[in-house]
């Protein structure tokens, strides 16, 4: 395998555990943190691309990935501060109780 | 070249797998801070050094101080209860997907042998990113600014919302 197919299989099981950590707990935080892990698994890719690709002077990977989190650190913020109030609204962070809002 | 790499990634997944797996959610907190880290090492290691040091700044520094707050602010002693019937069959079936997610994208990049430039690693300097930022880049940089400061604004509102009576409850 060459070190691009290693890069690649680091983010894609990366990308798994945070999808079965979404997708398995109950903890609204603890979600939250897996969907940051997919993320990083994201980031991952860019870098492995732009190292490995064809021109890599032009810098896009990294930019690419410096405005990726960006916009996650903006995410986080949200879902946290939204953690935070369902928990002053049930006085617990678990997503299958916050249903206050269900149709 | 390639035992440092492999070397990182299983610091890094293990660190991960065993920090959304255990029940204390501050040792959750601080071992994906140790899984950030090794992301920011893979970065190091492909030659990205900026983009490590914003990671090490922004994940281990910021994110995961504003969670470690957020899980002192939400804590409780129900978390620690015995998890129901409903809850693992959720999780046979999140790791179900999960695996499944895992094998067909391990899979695809097996078989796919993608054309490597065996070049050395690229050297990129700060003042080639701040030039790309301040120039061809300069309207998305402007679009981030006006996003996080819409986005902490937002979650300062959302936070502090509520009445002032009803805040007995808070330490």
């Amino acid at each position: 395998m060459n070190p691009l197919q290693l890069s690649l299989g680091f983010s894609s099981i990366l990308f798994a555990v945070g999808l079965t950590a979404a997708l398995a707990r109950s903890n609204s935080i603890l979600v939250l943190l897996g969907l940051e892990l997919m993320l990083n698994a994201a980031n991952l890719n860019f870098i492995a691309f732009w190292r490995y690709g064809p021109a890599p002077e032009a810098a896009t990977g990294v930019v690419f990935v410096l405005f990726a989190i960006a916009v996650t650190a903006a995410e986080t913020a949200v879902g946290l501060a939204l953690v935070i109030a369902i928990y002053r609204h049930q006085h617990n962070v678990r997503l299958a109780e916050a249903t206050s809002l269900k149709g | 070249m390639n035992a440092a790499l492999i070397a990182i990634a299983l610091v890094t997944i293990g660190a991960a797998v065993i920090a959304l797996s255990c029940r204390n959610l501050l040792h959750s907190v601080l071992l994906l801070a140790g899984s950030w880290t090794g992301v920011a090492a893979f970065f190091l290691w492909a030659g990205a050094e900026f983009a490590a040091f914003a990671q090490v700044l922004v994940y281990v520094g910021a994110i995961s101080m504003v969670v470690l707050f957020a899980v002192l602010l939400t804590r409780r002693s129900r978390e620690d209860s015995a998890p129901g019937p409903a809850v693992r069959g959720r999780a046979g079936w999140a790791l179900g997907t999960g695996g499944l997610v895992a094998v067909v994208l391990l899979v695809a990049v097996g078989g796919t042998a993608p054309a490597v430039s065996p070049s050395p690693p690229p050297v990129l300097t700060v003042r080639q990113i701040g030039e790309q930022l301040m120039g061809p880049q300069a309207a998305a940089l402007l679009a981030v600014g006006v996003l996080l400061t819409a986005a902490l604004l937002g979650a300062v509102v959302l936070a502090a919302a509520g009445r002032p009576g009803n805040g007995k409850d808070q330490p």
